[in-house]
Order: C-alpha cells, then structure tokens, then sequence
C-alpha cells in the first residue's frame, strides 16, 4: 500500500497494484440499512463535546470536511508511526456539505452525508476524532485553545476550517425564518419550515445557492431568488450561461430576481400573514412573503481562531507552495486556505470540492516531511439546476488577447465556451453537456499544446474528448 | 420486444409528426424494415403515382434486430416508388443512422406529401420535429450533416440527407448517411428532393430491448462466431472489402466492361481491392487507410481511403484530400470497368463526388459508360458534353462528369437522367444496360447466368441485391453451382430472392450470408422478437414480402415484358474469358421461375399463391 | 499480476460491440449512450479510438466523492461507484481528467467503468482484439498514466514517477 508516496521520495516508482491510496469502503447496500443512529453510535467519538480534556498528537487537524479527512488519511499513511487527531467543531461523524442538498430533497438521508461510510473507518486507520471548537491557535507554543479549557498539543497543524457563511448586513436577518445553509444543523431547520407549498425567498443565487435551489423546488416551494449580481453564478457563469440559467429557472416556475438585493426583513403584518411570516422588502420597493428566507450570500474563510497568532491571513490563510502558512509549523488546506492558483500564478482561495481534496493530500505529504511542491489548484464547478448542468474551469473568464471557441443554442439550452492562451486551453464554461466534461481539467491541467487542433477545436468546441485523445492520449 | 411498436408520421404538408403504433398484426407477417415498410407503403399509395409527386410516400424503417448486439445489425431501408424506376424501390443503408432511429423509438418514419419548403426532420428519444433547411439547401450531404451537428450542438446526432444531387433530381440520387453509407439505388434520394426533405437527424438513446436477453446473446455470440469462421466474412471481407470480388470476377470472365462491349477488363487489377492495399511509389502510402464498420458489424468490409495529395483530382482541394468512404466492388467497378478508367484514385475521387453530393456510383458509372459508348458512334458530341472528350478510358471526363452531375449543371444534368433516358433521348435505347430502367451493377450475365434472371425479374430493377446467385455460381456459398448453365437457376434464384427478402426484414446486412444461412439466422431473430421464427417461417416471410412487390409493379403498369434484359445480353455473346461465345439464356430459366413462384406464364401471381402466402 | 484494459486503435473498425456489450451488461438493454466504453472517432484521418477510464492510480473521481460512492476494488484496482451511495453531484465527472466518469441523467448518478469485476464485456464483445484485458505492465495506458499525472496537482516529480 501507498508505494506511489515511497516514490514520492525517490523509493522508485511503484507498481500499480500498491498504488492504493484507500481501501475500499466496506459499503452498505442501501442507505435504509443504516440509520443515523448506527452510524453515529459507532463512531466512537461521535457525540458530545470533549470540552475541558487535554490532548495532543503529532499531527494535529483543525476541520472534519474533506481537505481534514483526506490530509488525515494520507498523513496515516505517509507516517504510520505519527498520531493523528481530527479537532471537529461540530457534532456526529466528518461529514460533506456537498451532500447536505441531497438531504434537503430526501434523497438520503442523514447517515448518507458522511464523508466515510465505514463505521469504523477512523478508528480502523488509527485516526482520532474529538469534538471541539477551538478558540484560538497558539503557534509557537504548538497549542490549540479549546472553547471550554482544553488544550490540544500538535507538532504539526493543519487548518482546514473551512468557511463560514457571509452574513449580509440586513435589518431582520436575525428573525426566526431567516436561515443561513451551511451546516447539517441548518439543512434540519429548512427541511422543517420549507413544507410543500410554502414561500420561500432565496438570497443569493451564486454556487452553494443554485445547490440550495434545486433542492428547494423539489420540496414543491414556491420559490423567489433574490441576486445582487447581474447574472445567475456570476463567480462560475459568463453573462451567456447565466442569462440562460435564469431563463431555463423561470420556465421551471422560479421567480429569478438579478440586480437585485433585500434591503430588510420584517415580520408580516397580520394582513400579509397568510403569504408566511415574514415581509422581505427588495432593493425596487417590492415586498415579498415568504415562510423562509435562506441566506446564501456567499463564504468566506473561517479563521477566526487566528487572530493574533501571527500568522498570515488575506481571503484566507496564506499558504506558499507546500502549503504552510507563514508559521512553520502550520498548514492550511481546503476553503481556508489561499493557496497557489494554477491559472493566475498567484494566490486564490478555492471553494471547491477537487481542491479541498487536493489541499488535504498535498499539505499531509508535506507535514509529513516530504516535499510535494504543490501545482495549484483548479477552479472548477459543477451544476445541476433543475435539470440543467452547467461547468466551469479555470480561466474562463479568458486570458488577455487569447481566442475562443464558443458554440450558442438558446433555444436548448445548450453553451459550450473555450478559452485558449496562445495553443493552451486555459478556461471553459459548458451548459446542458454532461458528457465527457472532465477531460477538459485534463486538457488545461497539463497544459498540452494543442497544435492543429485549436483550430478543430474552434471549429467545434465539443470535441474536447477527441483533442485529448490526439494530443495526449492513445489515438 | 426488438421491435419499438412505434412509427412516426411526417405529414409534410402540413408540417406535422404524429406518433402511431405499429401495426404488429404486419409487424408479424413482414417483419419489419422492407418487408414491413412495403406493406404500408402499398396499403397507403396507389402504385400508378407518380414517383416525384407529393402523393408518393417515403419510408425509413428499421428491422427487429435494428439497434442490437447481433452482428450488422445497424441497417435501416428506404422505401418509397423510385424515381428511377417507377418500380418499387427499397434502398437499404449501414452506418449508424439505423440505430439511431431504433434508439430514438421508432420502427419507421413515413414521409407523406412535399413541404412548402426546405426542412429537416429533427428527431430526439420520441420527440420530433420539422426544422427549416433554407440555409442547408444546396449544401452537399457531407456539409448538411457537419452543419446540422454543429447546429444542435451534438456530434452524435446521426443524419440522412441528400445533396444537391436529391434537390436537383438526378433520377439516381442516394440519401446518404454517416458521410458515406447510402441508401444508394433507385432514386430515392430524389423523392426525398421532390418532398423538400433535405435531411433527417437523429438522436437517440432510448435503448432497444430483445424478447428473450439469455437465448439472443447466445444467438447472436454463435452468429458472431460464424462469421468469424467463414473464409469470405472472416478474412476475405475485412481485408479487401467487397473489392476482394474484382479480380475473382474479372478472371470468371464476368466483369463488364465499357458498357458490356467486353466481359474482361486489362484494368481490373489497378482498381481491384488488392491493389487499395499496394503502397504507392510516389509517397509510400496506400489508397486504404483502414477497414471500418458500419453498427455491430463485426465484418467490417468498408473501406476508408485516401486519395494521393499530388493527384491531380485533389492537388488543390485540401477537403477531398483527408479520409473518408473509400470504393467498394460495385462503385469500382461502374466508375472504372464501365467506364474504361483504371486509375484508382480518380474512381476514389468520384466515389468520394457520389457520397458528398448522394447519388449513386453505380448507375453514374453505368450511364458515363453508356454516354461514352453514345460519343463513341457519334450519337452524341462534344457539343452537348460540352467540351468534354467523352471516350472511354478518359479520367478526366469521369471525374469532371462526377461533380457536374452532383451539381445538376451542364451536361451532368443529362449523365444524371440515367442511362435509360439518355440513351433513348439519343436515340440508342439499346445502348442502355438496364432492366426497368435501372443499371445493372458488376457482374455480366453471360458470364454469371443465374444473374441474368436475378436482374430480369428484380423488383427494384437491375440490382446484384436482390438474389446474389454470384455467392453460390463463384464463390459457391451455400453450394457451387456451375455459372456458365441455366439448368436449376429458376429455383435458385427464388430461393436466394425469398430468403433475401427476409434478410432485408430483418434489420441485418446481407453480406452475413456469405456465412449465415436462415439456420444462423432465424435463432436471433426467435429470440429476440415474440412468436415463433424459424427458418421456415422466414423464408414464407421472404416470399411473401417478393409477392407483395411484385404485385406493386404489376398495379404500377410494368408487364412480364419488361422482366427481359437488353438485347446485347441476349444476342451478343462474351468474347473472352471462361463465358466466351455465351450470350444470357434467360428464356430458358425464366419460365422455370414464373412456374416455381406460382405465377402464370405472364408472370403475374396465381389466386393460390396469393392465398397461399396470405396476401 | 493485475490486469488492464489495453486499447489497440488500429485495430478498431468502429463497430461499436464493445459500447452494446458494456450497455447491456450494465443497464440491460443494448444502449451505446449509456455505454461505459465508447468508440471516438476522426473521421478525416480514418481512425477510431475506444476510450474508457484507465483506472488510474491517483483516482481523482474516488478522491474528489463528498459522499465515499465510490470505493477500490482490491481484487482488480477498479474504481467502482456505488449506486447506493452516489447522490450525483457530478463533482467526479468534473475532477476525472480523462472525462471517464459520466452522469447518467436518467438514474441521477455516475457512471463509470468497474472493470465488470474482472472480465470485461468489451473486451470479450470486440471482434478485433483492439480491446483486451491483459496485465497491466503491458498495456499502452501507460502512456495515459502519465500523461494523467501531469495533471496532478501535486508535484511533478512525485506525480510522474507514479506512471
């Protein structure tokens, strides 16, 4: 096992059937045949707050999200003999928040969030998992401040806190029926008030609220988006994909609002009572009812615990190529982290899935004592509205004088936008294509030059896959 | 099962698709693909219509096996009253168009009346729909499928269009599909021309489902392994494609040449499968890229060539100098034998003018051929060709006469009556090698006298498709027979014509049948539809299916008359080769056959035999 | 020693048995579009390519899964998803470089080859032998391995050495 991390070191390439990063999980047949309640019980530090205990370990992760659970498992496996302890701030197993808007729509259900579906994943690697908020990170002491006392001692920090919400400044945020949906703590509370038929206002139409959307419509709301944007995703879609998101959400009955901010939220006057309890006023004069109002206004870096530790912090956690932080013995990873960007050179946090992940691998092998100079990430997004998928990588918003290829079929719902620097594909944006998408990361990821097939590209941006194959690949 | 029980009615008029079930009561008794789409067809048209008018009906259908995993089961047939002809006509085409449609849910779509105006068929899992073609009219086959992919955003998309050819009504003009399958023969391309129809597109991903999943992939793996086997579809196929026939042919003294004036060709072997092989001197590469398959054929005769980049056909055009549908034996032979031309990649030039523009190499070939013999006695000038030194042998005339012909323009529009009329308007009707009015395709009945009654009594007019006698008469599948005698062929005929028939119902490529009988056959077809197939069964099928289009003809006006071959057939015989001295003995067989189809002596279906077959 | 699939193009005449075995195998009907395998082709240079995922080591769709869908399989290396487990999010199908993992809109999840637990369909249905599983040191994907680690993240060096 894990020979490709022995190569890593200059042990050699390793042959491929040790090239197991993880072993397979012991999978469930059905999601009915593990209620929550067996997989939290199993787990043995799965409730409470381990508050006042001291602790330590050799490695030491703050955040139980992917960039955690990966950078523990690869950290076990890159040291076998270091100890490794996860610091959860919240309740009950590492879980995904990817998953939590497939919770909302009931497709599974609580157990199915988990990150790691083996009940005795953690203790089976040796990983520890206490639960904790910590207050503050006390670097040069190589000490964690619990909330509630505790201590947790580390040689080795990583940070994976991952973000927390934005919370906009509106009068009558704070009001009950105002949720933010974040934590699986707040998908309960929106799975209770978002009942079949009631009115719901959703603010912020960007990535995590286009996630949230879906699974509003297929609770059967009736749903208004309220963006401050001009577009759809504006972060991830150009004004073409955006414009054909908003239309595509319209013709499934959502009341899309761009331009457009609350300027407050107030509890309905008995006369308006019936449409919800609540009255939110929009940035034009109009005033909506609304049962629930979900926040979704955006993340921002949770670092909190930071402050005054000397570290250096911009959007997030400043991190150079091996992903330390400007304290040696610290590491970020995940959306805490502003780490190298592959397609600017400089320094982005990435709230995404691949990158969390990439982060968690790449931060481990280097706490590890290795020395994995790390690429840089890959924006990327993947987006499914009611039906309609749409993508986004890297530079798609285009490199200065680079070409493009673009292909537009209103009618279908159909886009696909390719960015190339000189005969580099840089960027990407398709919608209403499922097939094949990923090669476009393959193609700008390893910054193959495309020669003639720029132009057949051009041509016809959708044969990604057959440029790859010519180029790279076996044809 | 196998079937998808639906069928999708385009009512060009009104610009209107309605689904409607499949009749399975015909469904059962035709099969499907030419049988089935026969019967509509006769059910719904009067067969004095005329060919190009809006009451004429056009049908795509696919077989039961269409869409499966039995090998060649990707076909799809054309069915309509050919614009060539006036007779029945049933063009049947590979690639993947076929499956398509199976995939999309449909067993058939039936074209009826003309559209105001140019259009296409889109058509997406059940959902169709007309699109305006204005923008694509007058675009070649090749660019309509292109622009209609790149339109939808969808390179999977399967098209059938026609090209300038179909719109201008060269009475041969193909539809052609996946860039270079066809449904190549009768015209049908033109009554596609004449309804404003430029192209049907396709999507589909459905799936298709089989009666019986355990016993058709058992079927199908025993079939598949058959084939494999077999010296002809295992070996001889894949490596020369059907061009592993031209030197056989030419040896038998069989291959016609310059119009029929000679049985042999000193050429055959520059434009013979072999010789796609052979490296050239010039750049060390071959006219044969590669064998290529059409949908679940697991033979894969077709031939993907390219055509030297100094050759002068191309020198200058970059477009006709990338890969693409290569020749096959019957278009080598029309563009080279018939003609006198034995330069390889100028019959790949206008073989690749055929599939851009969609109309038939082999009657092009045949009527170039024709018009040479015409300007060779004079019956024609250099004034009505235009310049063009049309004698045989002359490359560049065919080549400059293919892409006038695929443009409709100067005297490529009279090439592109067929031979038929050409040569009665010059005044030479004998000239015209023909049987009720198409060309007759590679093989010289003197020489292959089984042959001269295939192509007498063929529905569609001359075709080697109709009962391939060639497998049994020289390559001698299922057994030899001797090609030079008349004794038998009545019976050999009707048994290769029936079990053909079936075949072209099914959803298969007959070219299976240079290894599966009805024996390897019928097990796939047993399991993957409802009821019961057998051989037996299929051949009633196949009978019943060669009746139903005999009795079209009949009510179209052709005779016992015309079931006859030109008189050079019959009265000049070969003067080479193995069949030297013979001329076809077609009266000697052609009563057998009447006889053994239980038809009167003017050929024309006894009340017993129609009640026999249930017709 | 672990088998692959090994992909020989010019041996491949597009017939497309492999995209109808691998259907049917896996979603019980003959489908190329639900197909794991499929058959790419250039048509102006007459050349035909079936692609399929090449089970690769850094297992990025495996890596990139919010919810553990999809798992190793000891016995034959593949990435197999689980469609229990799998909630579509479609993250896998933009993380695997090589475009190999789909989402099939009907079911709601991926899609992906699983190596059909050790005895390919494809390979068995291609008449060719332009699809064979054979041991891994011998296949041409290989050259894709590495080509897959450029991709990498991670650094070059360490990434490479991995192929």
């Amino acid at each position: 096992m894990f020979g490709w991390l022995r190569s890593l070191f200059g042990a050699g390439p390793a042959p491929a059937d040790e090239r197991v990063e993880r072993p397979a999980a012991p999978v469930a047949k059905a999601p009915a045949a593990m209620a929550p309640e067996t997989t939290m019980a199993t787990t043995a530090e799965a409730s409470g707050d381990d508050g006042g205990r001291d602790d330590g370990a050799r490695y030491v992760i703050v955040g139980a999200g992917p960039a955690g659970v990966i950078a523990a498992e690869t950290l076990r496996a890159a040291d076998p003999d270091g100890d490794v302890l996860i610091v959860h701030g919240e309740d009950g197993p590492p879980y995904s928040r990817m998953a939590i808007p497939y919770y909302l729509t009931g497709m599974i259900d609580e157990a199915g969030t988990t990150l790691r579906k083996a009940a005795d994943h953690y203790d089976d690697l040796g990983i520890r998992i206490r639960h904790g908020r910590v207050e503050r990170v006390l670097a040069d002491d190589g000490r964690l401040a619990l909330a509630g006392g505790g201590s947790v001692t580390f040689e080795r920090l990583l940070v994976a806190t991952g973000a927390t919400p934005i919370r906009p400044q509106i009068e009558g945020l704070d009001l009950p029926g105002v949720h933010p949906c974040w934590t699986l703590e707040d998908a309960r509370d929106i799975v209770r008030l978002a009942e079949p038929g009631s009115r719901v206002v959703l603010l912020g139409a960007g990535f995590i609220g286009c996630i949230i959307l879906e699974a509003l419509v297929k609770r059967g709301v009736e749903l208004t988006v309220v963006e401050m944007g001009d577009r759809m995703v504006p972060r991830m879609l150009d004004a073409t994909a955006g414009g054909m998101l908003k239309r595509w959400c319209e013709g499934k009955g959502i009341k899309v609002l761009t331009s457009t901010s609350i300027t407050r939220i107030e509890p309905a006057t008995d006369a308006a009572a019936e449409g919800g309890g609540l009255a939110v006023e929009l940035s034009g004069g109009e005033t909506v009812p609304a049962h629930l109002v979900v926040v979704a206004a955006g993340v921002r870096a949770n670092m909190a615990m930071l402050d005054g530790a000397g570290i250096d912090t911009d959007q997030g956690v400043l991190v150079d190529h091996h992903l330390r932080s400007s304290h040696p013995r610290v590491y970020a990873a995940g959306d805490v982290a502003q780490g190298p960007d592959f397609s600017t050179g400089g320094f982005s946090v990435h709230a995404v899935q691949p990158t969390a992940v990439d982060h968690g691998r790449i931060a481990a092998l280097n706490m590890a004592g290795g020395d994995a100079p790390y690429k840089g990430s890959l924006v990327m997004n993947v987006l499914d509205t009611l039906g309609l998928v749409s993508c986004s990588f890297g530079r798609w918003q285009g490199a200065d004088g680079g070409e493009q290829a673009e292909r537009i079929d209103q009618d279908a719902y159909k886009y696909i936008n390719l960015r190339f620097e000189d005969d580099k594909l840089v960027g990407a944006i398709t919608l209403g294509r499922t097939d094949w998408v990923g090669v476009v990361r393959g193609l700008i990821q390893t910054e193959v030059a495309l020669g003639p097939w720029k132009d057949k590209l051009i041509a016809d941006p959708h044969r990604v896959m057959e440029a790859y194959l010519a180029r790279v690949g076996t044809a | 099962m196998a079937w998808a029980r639906k069928v999708l009615r385009v009512d060009l008029n009104a610009g209107t698709c309605t689904d409607e079930a499949l009749n399975m009561d015909w469904a059962r008794r035709y099969l499907g693909q030419r049988g089935l789409a026969t019967k509509y067809l006769v059910e719904e048209t009067d067969p004095r219509v005329d060919p190009l008018a809006p009451e004429n009906k056009m049908i795509m259908a696919t077989g039961p096996l269409t869409g499966t995993c039995a090998s060649t089961a990707g076909r799809y047939s054309v069915i309509t009253k050919g614009a060539l002809t006036g007779a029945i006509a049933c063009s049947n085409s590979g690639g993947f168009f076929g499956n398509e449609m199976k995939n999309a849910g449909y067993d058939m779509i039936i074209f009826e009346g003309k559209s105001p105006k140019p259009v296409y068929l889109l058509v997406r899992n059940g959902d169709a729909r007309l699109v305006d073609a204005g923008e694509l009219w007058g675009a070649s086959c090749w660019d309509t499928e292109e622009r209609i992919k790149a339109a939808h955003q969808d390179p999977l998309i399967r098209v059938a269009s026609i090209g300038v050819a179909g719109e201008r009504g060269v009475k041969y003009a193909a539809i052609v599909n996946d860039m270079h399958r066809a449904a190549g023969r009768s015209g049908v391309g033109a009554v596609m021309g004449s309804k404003n129809l430029k192209a049907v597109a396709i999507r589909g991903t459905l799936g298709v489902k089989v009666d019986d999943f355990a016993a058709f992939m058992a079927a199908t793996a025993a079939g598949k392994k058959v084939l494999a086997d077999n010296a002809v579809t295992g070996q001889g196929l894949p490596t020369y494609g059907t061009q592993v026939l031209m030197n056989v042919v030419n040896e038998t003294g069989a291959l016609p040449t310059r119009n029929h004036q000679g049985v042999q060709f000193e050429g055959a072997h520059a434009i013979s499968g072999e010789a796609m092989h052979e490296k050239r001197a010039s750049d060390g590469k071959s006219n044969l890229i590669t064998n290529n398959a059409c949908f679940a054929c697991t033979i894969a005769c077709g031939r993907i060539s390219a055509i030297e980049r100094t050759h002068y056909t191309v020198v200058d055009r970059p477009q006709y100098q990338k890969a693409s549908g290569g020749l096959e034996y019957e278009a080598a032979w029309a563009l080279g034998a018939a003609t006198g031309v034995s330069d390889l990649d100028a019959c790949t030039f206008a073989n690749f003018i055929c599939n851009e523009q969609g109309f038939d190499p082999i009657s092009f070939g045949a009527t170039v051929g024709a018009a040479m013999e015409l300007f060779e006695i004079g019956a024609i000038t250099t004034k009505e060709t235009g310049g063009i030194e049309l004698k045989f042998g002359n490359v560049h005339a065919l080549t400059e006469l293919a892409e006038l012909t695929g443009r409709g323009e100067g005297f490529g529009a009279e090439i592109g009556l067929g031979s038929k009329r050409l040569c009665e308007k010059y005044g030479h009707p004998e000239l015209s090698m023909q049987v009720k009015g198409q060309e007759f395709p590679a093989y010289d009945s003197r020489g292959i006298q089984g042959m001269g009654l295939a192509y007498a009594t063929s529905n569609r007019g001359a075709c080697h498709l109709r009962g391939y006698t060639v497998a049994s008469e020289i390559l001698g599948v299922p057994e030899k027979t001797d090609p030079l005698a008349t004794e038998g062929k009545g019976g050999l005929v009707k048994a290769f014509q029936d079990a053909t028939a079936a075949v072209d119902s099914a959803g298969i490529c007959v070219f299976t049948t240079f290894a599966w009988t009805l024996d390897d056959i019928a097990p796939q077809i047993d399991a993957a539809c409802e009821g019961e197939w057998t051989p037996e069964t299929l051949l009633e099928v196949g009978e019943r299916v060669w009746n139903l289009e005999r009795r079209y003809n009949l009510g179209a006006g052709f005779t016992d008359k015309d079931d006859t071959l030109p008189k050079r057939l019959l009265k000049e015989a070969a003067k080479t080769g193995p069949a030297k001295g013979l001329v076809n003995g077609l009266d000697k067989m052609l009563p057998e056959y009447y006889q053994l189809r239980g038809w009167t002596t003017e050929g024309i279906p006894t009340n017993e035999t129609l009640q026999r077959l249930a017709l | 020693m672990q088998k692959s699939l090994h992909i020989d193009p010019g041996k491949c005449t597009n017939c497309l048995q492999c995209e109808l075995a691998c259907s049917y195998d896996n979603e019980g009907v003959f489908n190329p579009a639900k197909s794991r395998i499929k058959v790419f082709t250039f048509h102006d240079e007459g050349r035909f390519v079936p692609y399929t995922c090449t089970q690769c080591a850094e297992a990025w769709c495996m890596q990139a899964c919010p919810v553990d869908a999809i798992s190793l399989d000891a016995a034959t290396g593949a990435k197999v998803v689980s469609e229990w487990l799998c909630v579509g999010c479609k993250v896998c199908t933009i993380a695997c470089p090589f475009g190999t993992v789909n989402y099939n809109a009907d079911s709601g999840k991926v899609i992906k080859c699983d190596l059909c637990g050790g005895d390919p369909e494809c390979a068995k249905a291609c008449p060719t032998e332009a699809i064979t599983y054979i041991d891994a040191n011998w296949t041409g994907l290989d050259r894709m391995r590495q080509w897959a680690a450029r991709t990498d993240a991670g650094s070059g060096a360490g990434a490479s050495a991995s192929a």
